[in-house]
């Protein structure tokens, strides 16, 4: 494998010889853990093991509520109440759970910003951030039918709408949503898929998890310069790079310990917070809520949904070109996975030859923009669809296919970047003036 | 390969065809059950017809029944109800088409196309609001008629639909749907 040069495993005891030749295992765990990592990595490098921590968290917490749970319409509901009031230390379990979802999220936003900062997405790491985005993708399916499970009016309502989405595809959208719901309407036939799916799909994640480490651990880690590595020689590639055990092993599980601080007194004092009240109410198909909104995590991409109503001339205009296929249902539809795809094709709408953000002056403020956007359609997404509020979708929603279509692709020709520092070392070595170097 | 001068069709270039063929072949096959499952069983299809029970609706009250997931208002309406809506002229009706799927193609929104019987007695239609699939409140909303009944409310972004189940006002973009229904003996009505 090629790379950045460093120490590779050897094997010394008989036994460890012995081993090393019939499968290199220790070879491999040692080379992933040892890895060579820029040692200017800020804090916004945690997230990774955020995501790896939530990923096992989920996957650990929620085999234990299966051993609790009852996926069927009429148990499903009192089931999750039974762990709630029963089950030895079951609230505790499922309010993890649940907040752990929220944290996963928190993480991954933070991790794909910090990405988009510092141009992470950039050639060599394009399949990097292909499967990273797969991998978000992935726990959006995962975390939505997860909702689904305990039943409750906002599980039923929100499986509704969103695999209504479905049924706006034209021609074959109504087959589609039927195949998808086992039948005409959100049922048990539903329930007991969404289940089967919720606890198949964290373990397709962990392993796009592992082929995504396993693909910037060939091209390196990107870092705040978004300069590489010098891989000429081994000490060449020192003066650049720690190991990654154990030196940021260790910052990343203090910024782990912080955020579980954080974390814990959400599950512990506000567990419901992020949640909806609705949800404690047990399914009724005959009774709707009076606002149906998604979990936090998705109203940005529900804002962009709602956005395109027939009266915006884009619509107008696709509509009257494709003879009223696209109607306005099938173009929010359109736009919401469109939003995602844009994000994804980021390494190629991307023009300009410096990788950070760090020295791209005029980038630097459409990257703002871009994070007040994604937080204002946040905002819009949780409001009820109507003036102003879809106004205010609409203007977030076309800056961020702006951004990733006009923005990026011009920034590239008409900017002029700052100097970027020769090395890492010398960026390190002008923020640590009096070290130079970690300490021994 | 042993043929790279012969660009006559070989032997050989027959059983790679003749393999992949029946390899997608089978795989197709294998897949189509994996596939099928997912559509509804035959469980839920034998519930696409029921029978309903509708002795016990006094006038000027309805009942909601489940059929295919969804609520189904029933509704035995007033002579004053009936009255209301069909003194309504046309042109003040947001959406002109009557959306009775036992009626085939577009048909004028009046009450007479929507009512089950021709004295506008019953009134079956979908409990579904047609703006995002909330379910209406009855004798609800701007269109109650004078004796305080008939009428439908969505309460979700406000849908005022009159005693006919038509859209009067609001974001809802069409009347609420009437199912394939039809009297099988004095008190008993089929959905489906």
């Amino acid at each position: 494998m090629s790379g950045i040069p460093h120490d590779h495993y050897e094997p010394k005891t008989g036994g460890e010889k012995w081993l090393h030749s019939r499968l290199p295992i220790v070879g491999l765990l040692y080379d992933t853990i040892m890895i060579p990592t820029p040692k200017n990595l800020n804090w916004m490098w945690i997230w990774g093991i955020v995501l790896t921590f939530c990923l096992a968290l989920q996957i650990i917490t929620g085999i234990i509520l299966v051993m609790h749970y009852t996926p069927h319409v009429d148990l499903a509901f009192a089931s999750v109440e039974h762990i709630m009031r029963n089950v030895n230390g079951g609230h505790m379990i499922r309010y993890l759970h649940m907040n752990g979802a929220s944290l996963f999220f928190l993480a991954v936003y933070l991790h794909i910003f910090r990405g988009l900062y510092y141009g992470s997405y950039k050639a060599p790491r394009e399949v990097t951030w292909i499967i990273g985005m797969l991998i978000y993708l992935m726990m959006m399916g995962t975390a939505f039918m997860g909702y689904v499970l305990p039943w409750g009016q906002m599980s039923f309502w929100g499986a509704t709408v969103i695999t209504g989405l479905f049924g706006a595809i034209p021609f074959i959208g109504e087959p589609i949503q039927t195949w998808l719901l086992g039948g005409p309407a959100v049922d048990n036939a539903t329930l007991n898929r969404f289940f089967s799916l919720h606890y198949l799909l964290p373990f397709v994640i962990a392993a796009l998890v592992a082929v995504h480490i396993w693909a910037f651990h060939t091209t390196g880690n990107n870092n705040p310069t978004g300069v590489e590595v010098r891989r000429g020689s081994k000490a060449e590639a020192e003066k650049d790079t720690v190991p990654f055990w154990p030196y940021f092993v260790i910052k990343d599980l203090f910024a782990l310990a912080l955020i579980m601080v954080i974390f814990f007194a959400v599950v512990g004092f506000m567990p419901n917070y992020l949640g909806h009240p609705d949800n404690y109410i047990e399914a009724n198909p005959l009774v709707t809520p009076a606002h149906i909104v998604p979990e936090w995590y998705f109203l940005p991409f529900y804002a962009i949904l709602r956005a395109f109503t027939s009266d915006v001339w884009v619509v107008m205009f696709a509509s009257w070109i494709t003879g009223g296929i696209i109607d306005a249902k099938f173009f929010g539809v359109l736009a919401m996975f469109g939003a995602i795809i844009v994000m994804a094709l980021a390494p190629w709408l991307d023009t300009s030859s410096v990788r950070s953000g760090r020295y791209r002056p005029m980038f630097k403020w459409w990257f703002a923009l871009l994070v007040v956007d994604f937080m204002v359609l946040m905002w819009a997404g949780a409001m009820p669809a109507e003036p102003p509020y879809s106004t205010i979708s609409l203007i977030g929603s076309t800056y961020w296919f702006a951004y990733f279509l006009v923005i990026l692709p011009l920034l590239g020709v008409i900017e002029k970047p700052q100097a970027q520092p020769e090395t890492i070392e010398d960026d390190f070595a002008s923020h640590y003036p009096k070290s130079g170097t970690p300490a021994e | 390969m042993s043929h790279a001068e012969d660009h006559e069709g070989t032997r050989r270039d027959f059983l790679y065809y003749a393999t992949a063929g029946a390899g997608a072949v089978t795989a197709g096959a294998a897949v189509w059950p994996l596939v099928d499952q997912m559509n509804p069983s035959a469980d839920v299809q034998a519930l696409s017809s029921i029978r309903v029970d509708v002795a016990s609706i006094s006038e000027g009250t309805q009942i909601t029944v489940k059929w295919l997931g969804k609520p189904v208002f029933i509704r035995r309406r007033t002579p004053a109800e009936i009255e209301e809506a069909r003194s309504v002229a046309l042109d003040d009706l947001p959406d002109p088409i009557a959306r009775n799927n036992n009626i085939d193609g577009e048909v004028p929104a009046t009450d007479e196309n929507r009512a089950l019987d021709e004295s506008g007695e019953w009134l079956v239609q979908m409990g579904v609001c047609t703006h995002l699939g909330c379910v209406p409140l009855n004798d609800a909303g701007d269109y109650v008629g004078p004796e305080g009944v008939g009428g439908w409310f969505c309460p979700c972004h406000g849908s005022h639909y009159d005693s006919s189940g038509r859209i009067r006002k609001g974001p809802a973009p069409e009347n609420l749907p009437v199912p394939v229904a039809e009297f099988v003996d004095e008190s008993t009505i089929k959905l489906g």
